[in-house]
């Protein structure tokens, strides 16, 4: 189509330019952009399809890559899921799992709301210096600490109980989540609190009638966060917990379907699904308020 | 709704009683609000900071208390080639990982920055690989890296026919550093790209409007126009970026558990490894103090090498 229109008007450079150079600008778009990209989300994305295909091939085509191609399923099977959830706690892992994530998440949401509230609203004389030291302490990772703490936990009794993890996530969900809701509080015009002070409103009335109604955005993103973020913790899981029974999905599969020599790869790759499943579904729900969190935190 | 408010407030003001009033006064109400955040990190990572260093100078054990035992450990640590090896492939790890992640991130972030259709949808596919728990997703790579039935291996022997033998990709000392190493920039892309797109999205138009009336080249203007007002940013994400590599812990435990013969040891799993399962909580706090110095340096190095541009630039804080 393009070629005679091309080869007559290149008499005429005038109206040959714009059109050589829309085709240019849509291959070069194709080339630096579309090829590029597609390779990107390509090789992201890989290691899920295969988690996936994996936890529903049977084991005849999992082992056989002459006969069966690798990258489809035949006969799609539930056994490795079967396996899963009726003769390992798996379930039980992942209620486990459910109940810390959310007991440090609304732990770490009380405590980071207070704080930032505190040090946004309240103004104190040093009230920088307390906000700077909480994001330092964010600095502080867990693998310098998990040693330390595994003595501490065994010296209050909290070995092998779910409370040894509630009461250690925290340290690395509040400096998170008090940054995130003071750049919320910051947001929320101070002349509505002066209103309701003038008005004769206390500071805890306002702080739960004006500035958290406010701040809800701020909250479901730091509770996202928080929330994603206890799910995947792993080395405190595997340093306080013993017992199989209060193992979390992630130190449980690494540490009880690890048997032996020969891997169970289906159900290894049945777990894993299941295991990134909530935190996925989760997300998808409110991927909004994690982008701007992730990237409102670094903005700070 | 508003008669309930209203008539709840009256009361409050009408009869404050000493709680009330208590709750009002400024002192008492910031205290009260810091006490749960200040507390719980207080006793939960400023004491243990404090009880790991100290640690690190006796000999505890599990089940028995230790005794000073002053540099013990370290002059201990020094002479022992599996700590050196773990120090030089921490260092390693975080070098190319970082210089991976970044290289590939910021692509990505120019990448998404520009007009196309799908755009949301794109990007909150893309940052499925920092979502699922790390652990999960290195299962799935040491899956991947299986040496009998690796995909890779299949796709270059069997269904290309490049090569003979499978790939092996965990069982000798050099292609499983690589392999973590990958797997590592594989789970860092995402939050990189996201994070420098947020930066890239602040830049104004109108800076590349004027660059292109005087006729830049489009390196050009990633040179002098992008990259330096991305710098504040990148120093902050960098900064996080190398403390997290270099004290990772998770990929390499579920992939290699720090072999063959430790080559692959950080010095978290290192610790670990000496600390927990082997008993040896002095050492292994030992070692994960070493970690501190490198982490302090790194965090000098990323924020002052990268952040010094904004200073001189006289820009005030943003």
């Amino acid at each position: 189509m393009t070629d005679p229109a091309a080869s007559t008007a290149s008499t005429n450079s005038a109206s040959a330019q714009p059109e050589t150079m829309a085709w240019d600008s849509r291959a070069r778009r194709m080339v630096m952009l579309w090829i590029p990209l597609g390779c990107f989300l390509l090789i992201l994305l890989f290691p899920f399809y295969w988690m996936t295909i994996t936890a529903f091939k049977p084991n005849a085509e999992l082992y056989d890559f002459r006969n069966h191609n690798p990258f489809w399923i035949t006969s799609p099977t539930l056994d490795h899921i079967y396996l899963l959830l009726f003769q390992t706690s798996y379930p039980r892992w992942l209620w486990t799992t459910m109940i810390v994530a959310v007991s440090a998440t609304v732990l770490s949401l009380f405590a980071s709301t207070l704080a930032a509230y505190a040090i946004q609203r309240l103004r104190f004389k040093g009230s920088e210096y307390v906000g700077l030291a909480i994001y330092l302490a964010y600095l502080v990772p867990p693998s310098i600490l998990f040693i330390p703490l595994a003595t501490m936990v065994f010296q209050l009794g909290l070995f092998d109980t779910p409370f040894a993890l509630i009461l250690t996530y925290p340290t690395f969900l509040i400096p998170f989540c008090t940054w995130l809701l003071i750049g919320y509080f910051k947001s929320i015009p101070y002349e509505l609190e002066e209103c309701a002070l003038i008005d004769g409103a206390t500071r805890l009335q306002i702080l739960r009638r004006i500035t958290l109604p406010l701040a809800v955005p701020g909250l479901i993103s730091a509770g996202i966060f928080s929330f994603t973020l206890s799910w995947n913790e792993f080395i405190y899981a595997l340093a306080f917990i013993q017992s199989s029974e209060n193992k979390t999905v992630p130190v449980a599969i690494l540490t009880e379907l690890v048997t032996g020599d020969v891997y169970q790869w289906g159900a290894l790759m049945a777990g894993s699904l299941l295991g990134s499943l909530p935190v996925a579904i989760f997300y998808s729900f409110f991927v909004d308020y994690y982008v701007s969190s992730l990237t409102g935190a670094v903005k700070e | 709704m508003s008669a309930v408010t209203a008539a709840e407030w009256i009361k409050a003001k009408r009869d404050p009683s000493w709680i009330v009033k208590l709750f009002d006064w400024k002192p008492f109400l910031v205290i009260v609000c810091l006490l749960p955040a200040v507390g719980l990190l207080m006793t939960f990572l400023t004491y243990p900071l404090g009880l790991g260093i100290f640690l690190a100078f006796t000999d505890t054990t599990i089940g028995r208390r230790g005794v000073w035992v002053g540099l013990e450990n370290f002059e201990y640590l020094l002479s022992d080639p599996i700590w050196w090896n773990a120090v030089f492939f921490s260092v390693f790890y975080t070098g190319i990982a970082t210089v991976g992640k970044f290289g590939l991130g910021l692509w990505l972030a120019l990448l998404l920055n520009q007009h196309m259709p799908f755009k949301s949808i794109i990007r909150a596919i893309i940052l499925l690989p920092w979502i699922v728990p790390t652990v999960l997703s290195a299962i799935a790579f040491w899956w991947i890296y299986d040496p009998q039935f690796s995909i890779i291996s299949y796709i270059f022997v069997d269904a290309l026919g490049w090569r003979e033998t499978n790939f092996d990709f965990i069982s000798t000392e050099w292609p499983a550093r690589f392999s973590l190493i990958v797997a590592n920039i594989w789970r860092g892309i995402p939050f990189v790209a996201i994070s420098l797109l947020a930066g890239l999205q602040t830049i104004s138009p109108s800076l590349y409007e004027a660059a292109l009336l005087d006729g830049s080249t489009s390196w050009q203007r990633f040179r002098y126009i992008t990259f330096p007002m991305l710098l504040p940013i990148l120093a902050i994400v960098m900064t996080f970026s190398i403390i997290f590599t270099f004290t990772d812990f998770q990929l390499v435990y579920a992939i290699t558990r720090g072999g063959p013969v430790n080559s692959t040891h950080l010095l978290a799993t290192l610790a670990f490894q000496r600390g927990i399962p082997g008993g040896q909580l002095g050492e292994g706090a030992a070692i994960a103090v070493s970690m501190i110095p490198f982490l302090v340096a790194a965090t000098l190095f990323s924020y002052f090498a990268l952040a010094r541009r904004k200073w001189q630039q006289g820009e005030s804080n943003d």
